[in-house]
């Protein structure tokens, strides 16, 4: 039996501001996570992975992070992935403050 | 202090342009990231979790006032109005933006401050005993030294390649508060029987995945040989570490797997290959640092008003009790101002904060400020007569904490909620425990103890030399912490040993809670410190209250 891919979404950080952003559909930048593209086959993943890593004017460090589907979009699933959608907790700051 | 001569202002100067233009070629797609990193990572410039990171030097911790208003201004103008003080005495700016970051280094050269070889694979910044030049113990003042190695690593052309990043610490006190048995390099002042000043060298300490404690590879070494012998260690390690792979590639791994005696050997001869080549400029140079580092013109005043103030004002005398340090002139004291406010982050100063420190410096201190790897502020000259007034502007500033040594006076690595390479946070903890300990109003009683915690294996909390370490680990997805017991980071340095199973998230509080008051039924006495009842006992009481379900079996 074939493995069972975890959906994906393509996350980096902006280059200018170092923040976190995910790739979406249309191949825009997002700062909201539920905008991104859920990649569901793990070889259209890693096509869009080296898509996104030739973006290098546009951002730094992309990488494929696990995501789940929910009503309003791709969630994360591990608490770094959750903490980079918000920011730290010890101060509102980051993309808390901004929403 | 020291001032920049014109060569140490061109050198900088020179380094921030080049940087700039760097930038400039990264921001227009010219410098791909891996291209870039390495020549961000040699100006400080770190990519975290939610932004950019900028790492600011503070050469063995010591800066004067205008210094500290620089600092604060940075804060407000390019980041979010504070700044977190670091256990290897830097300044951390968590929210810089790329296209800013060469004006901040601008901004930090206008004070003679650089970000330079705060990362990478150098010689990092020297770090030094906070209370240098102050303490009543010290032999004599480490700081030149510092200094003098500060600018022979800087762009050293044989060192900037190094298997991994090289971290040195110097003390002039035999009391050790640089955790200097921690270090790639440990330089420990000593004094020989014929009352000569010169150097215990100690090599291969750290922390980390592989936490070792630093071997004597010479016991006394004089102090004009110290920069041929330090270059003889670096240069043997240069040629020997292993660059295969990262976890094997500091020198604690070099020494550890080639014996002290074959790198004893290797570095004595080395040594004398290139001593002759140190025909005293060195030493010249060490001179002319020394003289900028010649004390401060003490005051002499009278010291009732302090007496009287303690016996008039309780929260003075508590804060003088736990803040206060012997200085050497006796009618000086040695203050800790604490950045670890109940609640607050540990490290974390507000711009305001900084400015009235700067203050305080300037009207109390001699325009001296220190910056300790515990994560507080150091004012280390101040008259006895003074303490009141200057109690009075840290309250104005919200920095009149008396927790120095205590419970709530935990050093904590930012964790995961900045550090792209941390597996859980420590921040958090770290403010959970001590407002828990503030409720509890116990931690006088308890008396000295020290917390560290760390968000990952690499152990920027120094958790392996603490009373009480906490790692935090992602064990499956979820945060879990380890404790650690008995660590110790003096000249007894010594790792602390696991207690057992970790903790999850909202148990580790608890644990901690457990832990010390669990303590205060084992000591002897009130004087019995917790390391101490520790040392007497040994684990083995301190996981059984760690883990009363396990000890219940055991019972049963
Ligand atoms: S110990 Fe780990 S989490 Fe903490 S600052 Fe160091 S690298 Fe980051």
């Amino acid at each position: 039996m074939p493995r069972t891919f975890t959906p994906k979404v393509v996350t980096a950080n902006a280059l200018l501001e170092g923040d976190a952003v995910w790739l979406t559909e249309d191949n825009t930048w997002t700062r909201d996570m539920a905008k991104a593209e859920l990649l569901t086959d793990e070889a259209h993943a890693d096509l869009r992975l080296l898509e996104a890593s030739a973006r290098q004017d546009e951002i730094a460090g992309p990488y494929l992070a696990d995501a789940k589907p929910t009503e309003n979009g791709p969630a994360p699933t591990h608490f770094r992935e959750d903490f980079r959608t918000r920011g730290p907790s010890n101060y509102p700051h980051g993309k808390q403050a901004e929403v | 202090m020291y001032s920049y001569n014109d060569f140490d202002a061109a050198f900088v100067a020179e380094r921030n342009k080049q940087f700039r233009a760097q930038v400039q070629r990264r921001i227009d797609g010219s410098l791909t990231e891996d291209e870039f990193k390495p020549l961000r990572l040699m100006n400080g410039l770190y990519l975290q979790l939610h932004a950019y990171m900028l790492r600011v030097a503070i050469p063995y911790g010591t800066l004067n006032a205008a210094q500290m208003d620089q600092l604060a201004f940075i804060a407000d103008k390019f980041d979010k109005g504070y700044g977190h003080f670091t256990t290897r005495q830097n300044i951390q700016y968590n929210w810089p933006k790329l296209t800013e970051v060469p004006d901040i280094l601008d901004a930090l050269a206008e004070v003679e401050m650089h970000a330079l070889q705060t990362s990478g694979n150098t010689i990092r910044n020297v770090t030094a005993d906070h209370f240098a030049g102050a303490a009543a113990d010290e032999i004599a003042d480490p700081r030149p030294i510092a200094e003098l190695l500060r600018q022979w690593s800087t762009d050293h052309p044989e060192f900037q390649f190094l298997p991994r990043k090289f971290k040195i610490a110097v003390t002039g006190s035999p009391n050790d508060r640089a955790v200097t048995r921690a270090h790639d390099i440990g330089l420990r002042m000593v004094r020989n029987d014929a009352g000569e000043n010169g150097f215990e060298v100690i090599v291969g300490g750290g922390l980390g995945r592989t936490p070792m404690v630093g071997k004597v590879i010479r016991d006394f070494l004089p102090v004009a040989d110290l920069l041929a012998y330090v270059e003889a260690i670096v240069s043997v390690y240069n040629l020997l570490g292993r660059r295969d792979n990262k976890y094997k590639a500091r020198i604690k791994i070099t020494v550890h797997e080639n014996g002290l005696e074959t790198i004893r050997d290797m570095v004595e001869s080395r040594f004398e290959q290139i001593k002759p080549g140190f025909t005293g400029f060195d030493q010249d140079l060490l001179a002319q640092i020394e003289h900028a580092f010649a004390p401060p013109a003490f005051k002499t005043a009278g010291t009732e008003g302090y007496e009287a103030a303690r016996l008039a004002n309780p929260a003075f005398r508590s804060w003088t009790d736990t803040n206060l340090t012997a200085h050497k002139n006796d009618d000086y004291a040695i203050v800790s101002v604490s950045i670890k406010k109940h609640g607050n982050t540990p490290g974390d100063a507000t711009s305001d904060q900084m400015r009235a420190l700067a203050q305080i410096a300037r009207d109390y201190g001699h325009d001296e400020l220190r910056i300790s790897h515990e994560q507080n502020v150091i004012l280390p000259h101040v008259h006895k007569s003074d303490l009141p007034a200057i109690y009075a502007a840290l309250r104005a500033a919200d920095l009149a904490t008396a927790n120095i040594g205590l419970v709530s006076d935990i050093i904590a690595c930012p964790g995961m909620d900045y550090c792209a390479l941390a597996t859980a946070r420590s921040i958090p903890v770290a403010q959970q425990i001590a407002t828990r300990f503030d409720e509890l109003k116990v931690e006088h009683d308890v008396g000295p103890l020290k917390i560290k915690i760390s968000g990952c294996i690499n152990a920027c909390g120094h958790h392996h030399v603490g009373h009480i370490g906490i790692l935090g680990l992602d064990r499956a997805g979820v945060e879990n912490y380890q404790i650690t017991l008995g660590g110790d980071g003096t000249e007894d340095t010594h790792i602390g040993e696991r207690a057992g199973p970790g903790f999850a998230y909202d148990e580790i509080v608890p644990a901690i809670e457990r832990l010390v008051l669990g303590y205060l039924d084992l000591r002897t006495d009130p004087e019995e410190t917790f390391i101490q009842t520790f040392r007497r006992l040994g684990a083995e009481p301190f996981k059984a209250i760690l883990y009363p379900e396990k000890e219940a079996q055991n019972a049963a």
